[in-house]
């Protein structure tokens, strides 16, 4: 039985376990966002959507977690991951972790994401040299395919729209694109990783994922926004003000009621 | 069951199967667990069984569910000590789902998966919705003349249709 009281755990971390981590807290954090629709989304469908998509963020985050944790090799499991870890232990992108802001907003975060992590997934399920990440990977590929497909048909029929769909799709472009530079540059993790043939270096998936977001901005008669100077660093721990209080509010029950099972 | 473990099956094995044919889906209960192929091996080790689940999607909350009903029922039917073991790899397909499961499935007013082609999301990327080529037929009334609300149902494996032929709403099982 683990100890389930301690109130933080300390990570044992190596550049494999951060790699992994990093994808698994992006899913993790993602799914907890988008689980915020649940009861608020403009139409049922897509409160149904929105739930299903942050079901299989969670499954995915809970797979990897769990990996990471055997590879870190400290007895830590998945939930002990997911809830007791210190902020800057998390090394999700900083994309995920932003309020959800309105439709448009989450449905553009939604297209990016998933655009990303299907090219990801892609990768990791044809050459990963980890067993258990390439099947983790298959079985995310093909939940990532429908996530994109569904998240891309609504930037195109909000961009391509009414005039007040259209102001919020452009809107949450100027707000969201900047991060997307996070997806994209590579350090000693993801050399590491490249190096020890766990997953690519994450520059490898700059150019097919702009080729994509591009036709899918082209299809909503949307400009690809300029580049910025701006970078986030959610990924190397350091996090931006919304992350302490979605952690507050993942992490309540469990620092409450350690252990809590039901 | 896996063509390799038919010659040599025990007696014990395969009333395991005949009564892991009986263990419905907690979601789609019209169907079993081994209709829509996720028990994917039975082995015998000496005293203990081994059941072997692929689940149907990363997150699908029915899998632990499914973990506590088969073990429940292979237990009951006093085969065991029996034991769960989750197989990730090859990944669960759609095109697991028996003829029998499909059968199953329309009768139950839910539209059977076509071909799960690999690439097909993906191609249909930037299409909108209401332009997809794909037809389902309406399991009420057969009619192709059905458009697609949602890639997203009642749980993680449909997707919301609705007929304009007979104008009712189904859901379909998306190919995966």
């Amino acid at each position: 039985m683990p100890d389930m009281t301690a109130a933080s755990i300390a990570l044992n971390l190596t550049p494999a376990t951060q790699y992994l981590l990093r994808i698994g807290d992006t899913c993790l954090i993602l799914g907890q966002r988008l689980g915020e629709w649940c009861g608020h989304a403009p139409i049922l469908e897509e409160d149904i959507a929105m739930a299903n998509i942050a079901l299989d963020f969670i499954g995915q985050a809970r797979a990897l977690l769990a990996h990471a944790g055997t590879l870190e090799g400290a007895g830590h499991d998945e939930d002990q991951l997911a809830f007791l870890r210190n902020e800057r232990d998390y090394f999700n992108l900083t994309l995920v972790e932003l309020p959800r802001g309105d439709f448009a907003a989450s449905v553009l975060r939604n297209t990016m994401v998933a655009t990303w992590l299907k090219l990801l997934w892609q990768r990791l399920a044809a050459d990963s040299q980890d067993d258990e990440v390439r099947a983790i990977a298959a079985k995310a590929l093909k939940e990532a395919r429908y996530h994109q497909q569904h998240s891309a048909d609504w930037v195109v029929r909000l961009g391509d729209g009414t005039a007040e769909s259209r102001r919020r799709m452009e809107e949450a472009l100027s707000d969201l694109w900047r991060f997307s530079a996070e997806m994209f540059d590579t350090d000693a993790v993801d050399e590491a990783a490249a190096a020890q043939g766990i997953g690519p270096r994450w520059s490898e998936l700059e150019a097919p994922w702009r080729a994509e977001m591009t036709d899918i901005l082209r299809e909503a008669t949307l400009e690809v926004p300029a580049d910025s100077a701006f970078r986030s660093d959610g990924k190397r721990g350091r996090h931006s003000e919304h992350m302490g209080f979605i952690l507050a509010d993942m992490q309540y029950l469990q620092r409450a009621y350690p252990g809590g099972v039901w | 069951m896996s063509a390799a473990a038919v010659a040599t099956e025990s007696d014990r094995v395969k009333q395991a199967w005949a009564v892991l044919h009986g263990v419905l889906d907690p979601e789609v209960p019209a169907l079993s667990v081994c209709d829509l192929g996720i028990v994917r091996d039975v082995i015998e080790h000496g005293d203990e069984l081994e059941l072997v689940l692929t689940p149907t999607y990363s997150g699908c909350p029915a899998t632990e569910v499914i973990e506590h009903d088969v073990l429940a029922a292979v237990n009951g039917a006093g085969l065991g000590p029996a034991k769960v073991t989750l197989r990730r790899a090859p990944a669960w397909t759609t095109e697991w789902i028996s003829a029998e499961g499909r059968r199953k499935l329309s009768e139950y007013g839910i539209a059977p998966p076509g071909t799960a082609h690999a690439d097909l999301p993906q191609q249909a990327t930037v299409r909108v919705i209401g332009r997809r080529s794909e037809a389902v037929a309406c399991p009420r009334c057969a009619s192709l003349h059905t458009e697609r609300l949602s890639a997203f149902g009642s749980t993680a494996c449909k997707s919301l249709y609705r007929c304009l032929s007979c104008r009712e709403p189904f859901e379909h099982f998306k190919p995966i």
